[in-house]
């Protein structure tokens, strides 16, 4: 049996090559590659549980038995998961392969991201405050709520793109994205999962500190820039749901608040704080 | 809605109406957001000569000036606070005294023609059978799945309606939500108010009752007293730790009440305060010898010393004060094990700070004094670091949190439809209509039209 990380970089050229696939697909309105991409992004997502699953295993073998899930480049492998099985949800259940493009590309980048020299992967014991359940709950949560936003801003890039186009474009490759009606729809339907998710990620996030240090709240960098995120959020989901605002503002929004969800992820290590662990 | 003009809206009701927009919702979300960024910038509650070196005589006195040193508890960040919860309840009470009758009236309004420009209905005959057969199929499965269920003859008086209702009760997800945002606004004000945190160092085998508080240079006693009874880390091979746990006994008047294994994670509750396992140390033993080398002569003195103490210098030219200890110094990067600071008051000279490691007796000489100092025999205890801490107001916050979560999920995916089946008369044969509205969710509505129109047809085949 190979080891998590030789089966990691393989998964990242499978992601790779569904991206290719999917793009091939879209743009030359080819229906094999589009299957074929399917089928790629499959494998893909399901290489990836095994290297999760593994990585698992191993940190038993080395005597610290933990879930991967407490570090950048364990957090990486999750978040490329997560994009894809979501991903592969909404494929099924919309039947709408161009999303594929961007969530495709997403998971290659997240866990090419891991593969960089820069990023420590060996398995680490965990310190005594790590070695919480409220922390793996706390870490699924958010990420799968920070896939769905991802997804959910390849979707919004989808929109800008093709309501800039103007409706002239009846033919080519931004014709065959889905309809901008449809396009809205899930945006809206990808960001209540996501702030769903979010809120729980944030909620058992708060729990974990209470329990580790006493205080739910510290305003510690990580924590207030969740906090913005869901701020975001939530201001798009008002102006959506009781300012009636659709279509680009809504785009837009969902693209400033992937920003953040970025920032939150991979900012906060630039400023001063102590949520440095991850 | 206000039909008064503005110009005779009192004061009140400007006010009000200011606080039940939803623009100003917007904005002050959007406003918290933008702002909460500064406090992520700029590090919070550090020491003001460190601000002061860092932004400059110009910018360190405005930025002092709008709290951005401490900013989520500024005035102005509690301001928008309360402008968000003035928002919130206003428009609440606005909304749902306006929406009550509407989202619960007595009897649950249905229009046809609503049902037949939906855009999910769906319609298929059923040959040789009459509505009234398929009505008395249909009515007892609605009822069961559904509610307020109405059976009604068509316009034209052929034929039927079946209408029926699910999920009315979800439109009160929103005022959940919102509602638990005000819970964890109260518990987190009940827990500013009325709670505290602290430090509490407790040596093994002894106990202890007061702690210092965090933010704030006091001391605080319990009602109640901690003892260590043991305390113990191991490590990974690495030498990272791995888990460090203490013995733990609550003593209330000179009687255990309580004795736990404390560790991270685990914490302990007494009485409405939080123990929790949050660091460790060492700490030196009672006393200390104390050594003095004359540089000159090679001369040894030896005194008794203990953290706190003044000790007279050898020949009474002054005084040595031992007023901390650290076990671990950290000399030009590198750790260099335990050391005590003092304070050296030589007369006619300036106070000047020693710093004497245990292991490194000859570190003084550096001072080149005329004594260079060290420590010998130092004994040491361990001790084990807690976190003394009480907020009252987290049990409201754990609500907020479960009716967050419950009202989110509730608001998000689950809706209120009303579904219709149209049973119109053909000849012999009857065409069924089946077709759902919702004020929210189209897409969803479509589903749940497409899945009562698979039911009907098992029904009516089976049959
Ligand atoms: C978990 C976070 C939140 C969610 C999911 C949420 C959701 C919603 C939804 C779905 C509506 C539309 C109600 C309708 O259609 O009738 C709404 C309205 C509103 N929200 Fe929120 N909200 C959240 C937090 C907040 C916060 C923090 C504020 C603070 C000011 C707020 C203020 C308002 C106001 C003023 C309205 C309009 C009045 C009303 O329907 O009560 N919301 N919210």
């Amino acid at each position: 049996m190979p080891n998590s990380a030789t089966f990691i970089s393989i998964v990242t050229f499978i992601y790779g090559l569904a991206f290719v696939c999917y793009l091939a697909a879209w743009i030359f309105k080819k229906s094999l590659p589009g299957r074929l991409g399917t089928g790629v992004m499959i494998a893909a997502a399901a290489g990836n549980a095994v290297g999760f699953v593994l990585r698992w295993t191993e940190s038993y073998q080395m005597g610290y038995g933990y879930a991967p899930l407490s570090n950048l480049y364990e957090s990486l492998i999750f978040f490329s998961l997560a994009v894809a099985g979501i991903y592969l949800f909404v494929e099924f259940k919309y039947k709408v392969r161009t999303i594929g493009v961007f969530a495709s590309l997403f998971a290659f980048l997240a866990i090419a991201y891991a593969a960089l020299p820069s990023v420590e992967s060996e398995i680490q014991p965990l310190i005594p405050a790590l070695q919480s359940n409220w922390l793996i709950a706390h870490v699924i949560t958010c990420f799968l709520g920070y896939a769905a936003f991802a997804i959910a801003c390849g979707i919004s890039i989808m929109y800008l793109i093709k309501s800039t186009a103007g409706p002239e474009s009846a033919s080519g490759p931004v014709a065959r994205m889905p309809d901008l009606e449809t396009l809205d729809d899930l945006t809206h339907q990808m960001i209540t999962f996501g702030f769903l998710f979010l809120s729980i990620g944030i909620i058992t996030g708060a729990i974990w500190a209470e329990q580790a240090w006493g205080r739910y709240w510290g305003w510690d960098p990580k924590e207030t820039w969740s906090l913005i995120t869901w701020l975001i959020y939530a201001t798009l989901l008002h102006a959506r749901l009781m300012r009636g605002w659709t279509g680009r503002r809504i785009a837009y929004l969902s693209c400033v608040g992937f920003a953040a969800v970025l920032f939150t992820y991979f900012g906060v290590n630039l400023l001063p704080g102590l949520h440095s662990y991850m | 809605m206000n039909t008064r003009k503005p110009a005779d809206a009192s004061a009140v009701d400007q006010i009000w109406r200011f606080f039940a927009s939803v623009r100003l919702s917007v904005v002050l979300l959007l406003t918290l957001a933008v702002t909460s960024v500064f406090g992520t910038v700029i590090p919070q509650n550090a020491d003001p000569a460190a601000y002061e070196r860092k932004f400059g005589p110009v910018f360190y006195p405005v930025f002092d000036a709008l709290n951005l040193f401490d900013m989520y508890h500024s005035w102005w960040f509690r301001l928008l606070l309360c402008l968000l919860i003035a928002n919130l309840v206003v428009c609440s009470i606005q909304r749902l005294s306006s929406t009550w009758k509407v989202i619960f009236p007595k009897t649950p309004k249905y229009q046809p023609e609503r049902f037949r420009k939906s855009a999910g209905r769906l319609e298929w005959p059923v040959q040789g059978t009459s509505p009234e057969d398929l009505k008395n199929i249909y009515e007892p499965y609605m009822r069961k799945h559904f509610a307020n269920i109405r059976v009604e003859q068509r316009e034209s008086g052929e034929g039927f309606f079946i209408f029926g209702e699910k999920g009315r009760w979800t439109r009160l997800g929103v005022y959940a939500v919102h509602f638990s945002v005000l819970l964890l606004m109260l518990g987190a004000l009940i827990g500013s108010i009325f709670g505290f945190e602290g430090y509490m160092n407790v040596p093994e085998g002894e106990t202890r009752q007061a702690f210092s508080l965090k933010n704030a240079d006091q001391n605080r006693k319990l009602d109640f007293a901690i003892r260590c009874d043991d305390f113990t880390v191991s490590h990974y091979p690495s030498g990272r730790p791995k888990e460090y746990k203490s013995d733990i006994a609550i003593v209330e008047n000179g009687d255990v009440v309580l004795e736990r294994k404390l560790r991270v994670n685990d914490p302990i509750r007494y009485r409405g305060i939080k123990i929790f396992q949050s660091s460790y140390g060492k700490t030196p033993g009672d006393t200390f010898t104390i050594q003095f080398k004359d540089n000159d002569s090679g001369m040894k003195f030896e005194k008794k010393g203990a953290v706190g103490k003044s000790i007279e210098m050898p020949g009474g030219s002054g005084t040595l004060m031992i007023q901390d200890f650290t076990d671990n110094f950290s000399f030009r990067g590198h750790s260099i094990g335990p050391a005590f600071f003092g304070r050296l008051d030589r007369t006619g000279q300036e106070p000047r700070p020693v710093v004497l490691p245990v292991e490194f007796p000859r570190f003084d000489k550096m001072r080149q004094g005329d004594y260079w100092i060290s420590i010998t025999d130092a004994s040491y205890r361990q001790y084990t670091g807690l976190q003394i801490s009480r907020d009252p107001g987290v049990p409201l916050v754990y609500a907020g949190f479960a009716i967050m979560i419950l009202g989110c999920y509730v608001t998000f995916f689950m809706y209120h439809r009303k579904m219709c089946i149209e049973l119109i008369p053909e000849k012999q044969d009857t065409r069924i209509a089946v077709a759902g509205i919702s004020t929210r969710n189209r897409a969803a509505v479509k589903n749940a039209a497409n899945k009562l129109a698979g039911r009907l047809e098992k029904m009516t085949v089976a049959r």
